[in-house]
């Protein structure tokens, strides 16, 4: 071995044994500086003969590469080390809790109507609305319902003392009908609706809200009949429950604004203590339930409403809207809904991101 | 109105079961809210003998009996039960509940036991605790003849009892006859033919009867039965009246109410000897009384027709008979009464009075007016083979209604209609077998008693019930070609939008009440309230001139449950006057935040409470998302009474367009409404915000600057209470070509900073166009800002 040799190997594994960055440099000056002993042997280049220059100068420069990278190598290794050592000591307790963020929520029942209007768009129906403070032409007379009807009296309305601009009582609305007679005023036939929104009765009980939501539907055209409504009722349950199962059994009952008026019911059984919606009523464990009032609507209250009863007919429905909600979501205490008790309403409520669509379905799975 | 089948099946031949009637009553529009068997209540109560009695060694008031209970229960052996009744006696005959029993009404089951020690099996029953009725004095006692050890069911002759819900369009149906008679036309048997009456008159009636008020009461009749005993009624009656729910009174009050349930006719029978003069259906006069059978007072007004005679009122006409005329047990002469009263009169005077009774329900829906004379005979015949007697003539002042509604009927309009084919022969015999009359030509007379009956679509209803609602097919409505067309308006998209939004930054949509307490709608008020003229209660009177009201009333509910942190909002309307005194009803968002914004933290410190700035927050950022033009909305003050004056805002488009207020609520209105603060709250007039003109998708062009945009930091000294905003518009404003953004990141006031100024320090984002600034174009550049600062007295700090 070379005298060049050994300088190196010795130089070489001092500077990897070198145990910090200030030995490091004390090694670097000590090989290279101006001093330095590889630095020397570069020197000594210029006193060599050509010859001689020919064969040392290589050698010397080799070392002295060899040397420069093992300084940079050792380098990084001890900037490495030093940086997980200071890391190793910056440890954060993750288990810690992040920032929070308050979770809002959408009540059920905008949720609920939310996914009528999804529905029922897909049908061609349009969302109506109309005033809460009615009067009793709106409320009651347009709707086949004088002064002296019986069933006027089954609505345990609320009154206002003030007389309405066109004459009449003035009252809060008991039902969403009067948007049926409002749109077909405005709009004229033919027409597709569906009116949700506030409603009133002065009853309160357990099941009973003196407010309560409503929704109202409405098909106004040349050719509708009972068979349409029978569809359409069928077609918006099963889209709303997201079921094939559910069955209707329409009885004959008496609204006022409709005829023939049809009451419908829908099957259920009890599963877990709930009433779940689907199968027939009539099947074992199963029993039916009043949903939905609907019916023709009757010639008077299209032709009150300014249309031609010879040309135009066509059939309605109101259902309650929290009704609705309860039976699908699994709410039992309608008198929470109004409540705007947070855990209730973060509990029951959805996220804003549970659109409804089409496509995901119109309902919202917890 | 409830009913047993019995009493149905005195009408109506019919094999079908309770169940299959049932079921078709569902289906023809007689909804079935009930079907009870008696028979299934009373298993295991059986007719028992007591053979002893003795005294209880341990208790004064108990006995303790041995029973007989015949050969087929205990081995034939008599029972020890253990009985409290007074009545209980060696030798009676009563009903024994054995254990294993369900006692009807309480649904208790009954145990072998022992009593002070005494070992009893089973119990001795009265009346009311077997659900007949609401004697309790003591145990049932029945007939010596009653069989030992019969089934207390088969005895009695108990049957199932339907309670059904008749629609208000069918009082025709009020009745069971009128019930048999719609399951007979939908093929649940055949109707029997009602007994025709003749009746012996055998002197003129002694009674003057008179109608004074035709529209009122446009038929009268009566007849006068001399000579009747007033004792009970027979028990075949008392059954069908008990099944009914009805008390059993007396033989001839139970009769005028057995017409009433079995035909719907109303009727009404007065003590002769009570009444002084002829008999007259009159008009009430103003302030003219009537003590009526319910003892209670009523005061009467001329609107009403009351039947009266020289002495006074005697009948609230079609509603309620008089206390003092009533038949009483010594009644020996009684002049009926059997008349038509105007339905909407009987409705009126009803509701004015507030007294409803089954009369009432009936006359005010229609009675059969063709059914007078078979009512007063059937009556009378009654009255005199259970109470005896001899009639008078019959007398008739004045006459109903007797006009039929005829309707032109074409049997295509069951399936236009109603959606079912149904063959015209087919059609032809329900209508029939309901009683209408049906011509060549289809023209329907439909019977007097179908008040309800207005034109074709009642027949349409009439062939589709009794054909069933089941036969119709379903079929879809018409769809337009292709994916279904949006169908939301502007509105309605905004709503759902802004709806979302809000829940997503964390808040809770809440469901409030549209009517609240007065004084906190008056608290919210800015014009004359709507105020409930019946509301079901104080909490539930004045509708809403503000969301807030509402939400805060639910933040303090949730304060009270323990709640640290409550973000609530409503999306729904306020309810204001229009100029025309009619409603005006706004969509509105309130939002009220209470409590604490962050929870005290490891890494926040302390709990930081909401702020005014956290309510700013919200309006901008929902009034962002609902499309408002938030660059251009300007800040100002009055926000309202119920706002801390310093500590609020409105935001508006103009100085008249209020999009939105915000900020700290009063300390006086936390007070009113007992709430601790400090609660923060908004409310966004979504009315006020004006609809985006209606535009394409593509959006205007747009391609990111090439060059980077570079920041400017400014410190201004301005007068302390210069708005910090009005800084920022002028600097904004100071170089439209270059200046794209500007914000503010300080408020410093204290040292170095001179006493009644501030200083405001404010970052620019300057936007290049195609070259790079230049120190000479920045140095410009802050002159313009320096300058335009200045004009609100701002000075650039050294």
């Amino acid at each position: 071995m070379s005298e060049l040799d050994t300088l190196g190997s010795a130089a070489i594994a001092r500077i990897e044994a070198a145990e910090d960055l200030s030995a490091l440099e004390a090694l670097r000056v000590e090989f290279l500086g101006k001093q330095g002993s590889v630095s020397a042997l570069l020197k000594t280049l210029g006193q060599m003969s050509p010859e001689e220059r020919q064969s040392e100068g290589p050698k010397i420069h080799a070392l002295r590469e060899a040397v420069t990278g093992a300084l940079a190598a050792r380098k990084e290794a001890l900037e490495s080390a030093a940086l997980e050592a200071q890391l190793a000591s910056e440890t954060l307790d993750l288990s810690l809790p992040a920032p929070e963020a308050p979770r809002g929520s959408v009540h059920p029942v905008s949720q609920v109507m939310d996914e009528l209007a999804e529905i029922f768009a897909d049908m061609g129906f349009a969302v109506a609305t109309g005033p809460e403070i009615e009067d009793d032409w709106y409320n009651f007379t347009a709707l086949n319902m004088p002064e002296s009807h019986p069933a006027r009296a089954m609505h345990d309305t609320f009154y206002f003392p003030d007389t309405a601009p066109k004459g009449g009582k003035t009252l809060l609305r008991t039902h969403t009908s009067p948007v049926q007679v409002r749109t077909m005023m405005a709009d004229g036939g033919p027409l597709r609706i569906i009116a949700p929104g506030r409603v009133y009765r002065s009853d309160s009980d357990a099941t009973h809200t003196p407010m309560f939501h409503q929704v109202e539907g409405l098909v106004i055209d040349r050719d509708i009949h009972l068979g349409h409504l029978k569809w359409t009722l069928e077609t918006f349950l099963k889209a709303f429950f997201e079921r094939d199962d559910i069955v209707l059994r329409l009885r004959p009952s008496y609204f006022p604004f409709t005829e023939p008026s049809v009451e419908v019911d829908v099957g259920f059984a009890i599963e877990a203590g709930r009433r779940v919606l689907g199968g027939s009523g009539d099947a074992p464990g199963h029993g039916w339930m009043e949903l939905l009032g609907s019916g023709m609507v009757n010639r008077r209250v299209i032709e009150m409403s300014g249309l031609e009863p010879d040309e135009w007919q066509g059939f309605a429905f109101g259902v309650g809207v929290d009704r609705l909600a309860m039976l699908k979501y699994g709410m039992d205490d309608l008198r929470a809904f109004f409540d705007g008790d947070v855990r209730w309403l973060r509990h029951y409520g959805f996220s804003a991101f549970d659109q409804p669509t089409l496509s995901g379905g119109v309902g919202a799975r917890p | 109105m409830k009913f047993s089948l019995e009493w149905l099946t005195y009408f109506l031949e019919t094999e079908a079961s309770a169940a299959e009637i049932s079921a078709k009553l569902n289906a023809i529009g007689i909804e079935v809210e009930s079907l009870d068997d008696p028979a299934g209540q009373l298993a295991g109560f059986i007719v028992a003998e007591v053979l002893t009695a003795a005294r209880h060694p341990d208790a004064d008031k108990l006995q303790v009996l041995t029973v007989s209970v015949g050969p087929n229960f205990n081995g034939g052996e008599p029972l020890q039960v253990v009985c409290g009744a007074p009545n209980a006696r060696a030798g009676m005959k009563g009903v024994l509940g054995q254990p294993g029993a369900i006692v009807p009404a309480n649904g208790m089951e009954l145990r072998k036991s022992a009593i002070r020690g005494v070992e009893s099996n089973g119990m001795m029953c009265s009346t009311r605790e077997l659900g007949l009725g609401d004697e309790h004095d003591g145990i049932i006692e029945l007939p010596a003849d009653a069989p030992v050890g019969t089934a207390f069911a088969d005895y009695q002759g108990t049957s199932p009892v339907f309670d059904v819900a008749i629609t208000p369009n069918r009082p025709d149906c009020m009745g069971v006859y009128g019930i048999a008679r719609d399951l007979a036309a939908a093929g649940m048997g055949t109707l029997k033919p009602l007994r025709e009456h003749t009746i012996d008159s055998l002197f003129p009636c002694p009674v003057e009867i008179r109608t004074d008020d035709p529209e009122g009461c446009p038929a009268f009749y009566g007849r006068v039965i001399r000579g009747v005993t007033n004792g009970v009624s027979p028990e075949w009656m008392q059954k069908r009246l008990l099944s009914a729910g009805q008390r059993p009174i007396s033989a001839i009050v139970d009769i005028t109410n057995y017409m009433m349930l079995a035909f719907g006719r109303p009727a009404h029978a007065y003590d002769l000897a009570k009444l002084n003069g002829a008999v007259v259906a009159r008009r009430a006069r103003d302030g003219e009384q009537v003590l009526a059978l319910n003892e209670k007072t009523y005061t009467l007004d001329s609107t009403m027709t009351v039947i009266a005679d020289d002495s006074g009122v005697h009948d609230i006409a079609g509603i309620m008979g008089g206390e003092h005329s009533g038949v009483s047990e010594g009644t020996t002469d009684v002049l009926l009464e059997i008349a038509y009263f105007e339905p909407e009169r009987i409705g009126a005077t009803g509701r004015k009075l507030g007294l409803s009774s089954d009369a009432r329900t009936r006359f005010e829906r229609g009675v059969d007016p063709a059914w007078l004379d078979e009512g007063l005979d059937g009556l009378t015949a009654l009255i005199q083979r259970i109470c005896g007697g001899e009639a008078s003539e019959a007398v008739r002042a004045g006459a109903p209604p007797s006009e039929p509604m005829v309707v032109s009927y074409d049997p295509v309009l069951a399936e236009k209609l109603g959606g079912v084919a149904i063959p015209a022969g087919e059609q032809r015999r329900i209508l029939e077998a309901l009683g209408f009359e049906v011509g060549s030509d289809w023209s329907v007379t439909a019977p007097l008693r179908r008040h309800d009956i207005e034109g074709a679509a009642d027949i349409v209803e009439e062939v589709v019930r009794i054909h069933g609602l089941d036969n119709i097919a379903s079929v879809a409505l018409p769809r337009a070609e292709g994916v279904a067309a949006p169908t939301a308006t502007a509105a309605q998209k905004l709503e759902r939008r802004i709806r979302r939004a809000a829940a997503a930054r964390g808040l809770n949509e809440a469901v409030t009440w549209s009517f609240i307490p007065e004084p906190e709608a008056g608290h919210f008020a800015t014009g004359p309230l709507w105020v409930l003229d019946n509301p079901i209660s104080e909490d539930l009177k004045a509708m809403r001139p503000s969301l807030i009201p509402g939400l805060l009333a639910a933040a303090k509910r949730n304060a009270d449950r323990g709640a640290s942190s409550v973000r609530l909002f409503e999306l729904g309307r306020r309810y204001l006057r229009a100029e025309n005194g009619g409603s005006d009803e706004r969509l509105t968002l309130g939002l009220v935040l209470a409590g604490e914004k962050n929870r005290r933290g490891w890494a926040s410190g302390k709990a930081q409470a909401f702020d005014a700035y956290d309510a700013k927050g919200e309006v901008l950022a929902l009034l962002a998302e609902a499309g408002a033009p938030v660059d251009k909305l300007q800040l100002m003050g009055e926000a309202g009474a119920q706002f801390h004056p310093g500590r609020s805002g409105t935001l508006r488009l103009g100085p008249k367009t209020v999009l939105a207020r915000f900020g700290a609520l009063h300390p006086a209105t936390l007070a009113a409404f007992d709430v601790e603060g400090p609660v923060v709250a908004a409310e966004i007039f979504l009315d006020a915000i004006p609809e985006r003109k209606a535009s394409g998708f593509a959006r205007a062009a747009y391609s990111p600057p090439a060059l980077q945009a570079v920041t400017r930091d400014f410190a201004f000294l301005v007068d302390a209470a210069l708005p910090a905003g009005d800084l920022l518009r002028v600097v904004k404003g100071a170089d439209k070509d270059n200046i794209v953004d500007a914000r503010i990141f300080d408020d410093f006031r204290g040292q170095g900073v001179p006493e009644g100024r501030k200083s405001l320090a404010i970052e620019v984002t300057l936007q290049p166009g195609d070259k790079s600034y230049d120190e000479a174009a920045l140095k410009a550049i802050a002159e313009k800002i320096v300058a335009a600062a200045a004009k609100l007295g701002a000075e650039l700090r050294g």
